[in-house]
């Protein structure tokens, strides 16, 4: 990429800082230049992030509609999967598919609830009571 | 409990991407003024294609465009005779004692480090990646001193914030995973010189002759052919995700990105230098043509997740598109092996 075609296109990046780029000058060398950002990237992320966003309305709906506990809504919310889950609480990813059933999170205990506000920073209380 | 200590001239490095920076960074504190980013990404052969089959990585294909992390700061050292210490631990308050008296010793360390938690990180980047590396190189008014190489300027963390980041789960969970030069002996020219002939030909071979289908040059052939199935059989709106997961794991910081291509161009350009072969400077614009045709593919995959393009003929054209790069890739890589170097 030659120097002057380096995008300068603002993103979520660019408030914080400018990217460190590798480009050609005008003497056909390479150089370092740095970047506000580039839109192709800048899209990629916003549509990773309607994804997340879409994924997060569709768990509170199944909470809502009583078909999944908060666990699974919380941990959407958070951007995890089993295997991230698992990893925060130390709770095999079979218990937590276990405790995605609002039936099973009715008999939690107040330890294991615990861990799961802990992981997903809220309190108890805001977990046993999201209806949504 | 507050050291108050700074490593003396200690000199921030902002780079394209965060373990070459660190690698970079750490190893001129020590003495090697002469390591740039472009040298330890050649000498740590951190080119590489890699689609690894049947895992997803926040819901889209798993790809990289660079070699395991890891692996660019322990070659580049090993090459230059440089002795590391690496420690991992299980139990935090142990991992934050260690890097105190690290810090005490006003000794910059690298960390590993998952991003979901970085507070300085804008929230849209912060997904659940846990290989990014950043140094901390002091403690000051209770907050820890930290140049990640992503950011023009340094920045800190409080304590407990540190130690969540370093403490990341998921897949590539850090451990609290620190690294440091710990011995650094009498660097020659031509040490230098064969950690680079040495550097390009472990790339060649992870590019031309690894095992399997869906790494190496190989590997973007794979993803082509992906590509052309997934409208048909991911539908169209996912599929447009999973292109955009490859534009971000391609170019985006935090994932791994940073025009690769060009880096490796620019290596190349200062190998010429070292071993006094121009043929190299040629092979240098074979790297810059594929960063270019990459940057082409990401415009055209673009116009899918923006939902400009919708039909199986702009899948086909994107997949054509990936395999003229794996031509060009494979062309350079043969061409480099043939040079002899070091002979």
């Amino acid at each position: 990429m030659k120097k002057e075609d380096l995008p300068q296109e603002p993103g979520a990046l660019s408030r914080l800082t400018r990217e460190l780029c590798y480009v050609k000058n005008e003497d056909g060398k390479y150089e370092t230049a740095l970047s506000k950002g580039w839109d192709i990237k800048k899209e990629a992320l916003d549509s990773a992030w309607v994804e997340v966003n879409d994924r997060v309305e569709e768990a509170r709906k199944a909470v809502a509609n009583g078909e999944k506990s908060p666990v699974y809504y919380f941990m959407e919310l958070n951007l995890m999967d089993l295997v991230v889950l698992s990893g925060y609480t130390g709770f095999f990813s079979f218990f937590i598919k276990r405790h995605f059933k609002p039936s099973v999170f009715k008999t939690l205990s107040d330890k294991k609830l615990e861990k799961y506000a802990q992981v997903f920073d809220i309190s108890v209380s805001e977990l046993k009571n999201f209806k949504g | 409990m507050n050291i108050d200590t700074k490593t003396e001239e200690f000199h921030h490095v902002h780079a394209a991407h965060c373990e070459n920076g660190v690698t970079t960074a750490l190893l001129r504190h020590h003495g090697l003024d002469f390591m740039t980013e472009p040298l330890a990404f050649g000498m740590g052969s951190g080119l590489f294609y890699i689609q690894i089959p049947f895992l997803t990585i926040n819901n889209g294909p798993a790809i990289s465009f660079r070699t395991m992390p890891g692996a660019i700061f322990k070659r580049t050292c090993k090459a230059l005779g440089v002795e590391v210490t690496r420690n991992k631990f299980s139990d935090p308050a142990k991992a934050q004692l260690f890097l105190d008296k690290k810090i005490k010793e006003g000794d910059p360390v690298g960390c590993q480090v998952g991003v979901f938690h970085l507070t300085y990180f804008p929230k849209e980047y912060r997904f659940h990646f846990n290989a990014h590396n950043l140094i901390v190189y002091g403690q000051e008014d209770n907050r820890y001193l930290i140049s990640d190489p992503i950011m023009e300027e340094v920045t800190t963390l409080s304590s407990e914030e540190l130690s969540r980041v370093r403490f990341a789960q998921g897949p590539l969970a850090p451990k609290g995973h620190i690294y440091f030069p710990e011995k650094v002996g009498v660097i020659t020219d031509d040490l230098i010189r064969k950690g680079i002939v040495k550097g390009i030909k472990r790339n060649v071979r992870d590019m031309i002759s690894i095992p399997g289908n869906f790494a190496g040059v190989n590997g973007i052939r794979y993803t082509s052919n992906n590509i052309r199935k997934w409208r048909d059989k991911l539908g169209l709106k996912k599929a447009g995700l999973y292109l955009g997961q490859i534009v971000r794991m391609q170019e985006e910081i935090g994932t791994g990105g940073g025009g690769f291509r060009f880096l490796y161009g620019a290596f190349l350009e200062e190998a010429a230098a070292y071993l006094q072969d121009d043929r190299l400077i040629g092979l240098s614009e074979e790297f810059t043509k594929s960063g270019d045709m990459w940057r082409a593919s990401a415009i055209q995959m673009a116009g899918v997740y923006k939902g400009r393009l919708t039909e199986q003929q702009s899948f086909d054209e994107i997949a054509d598109r990936l395999l003229e790069i794996r031509s060009v890739e494979k062309e350079a890589f043969l061409k480099l092996s043939k040079l002899n170097l070091g002979k």
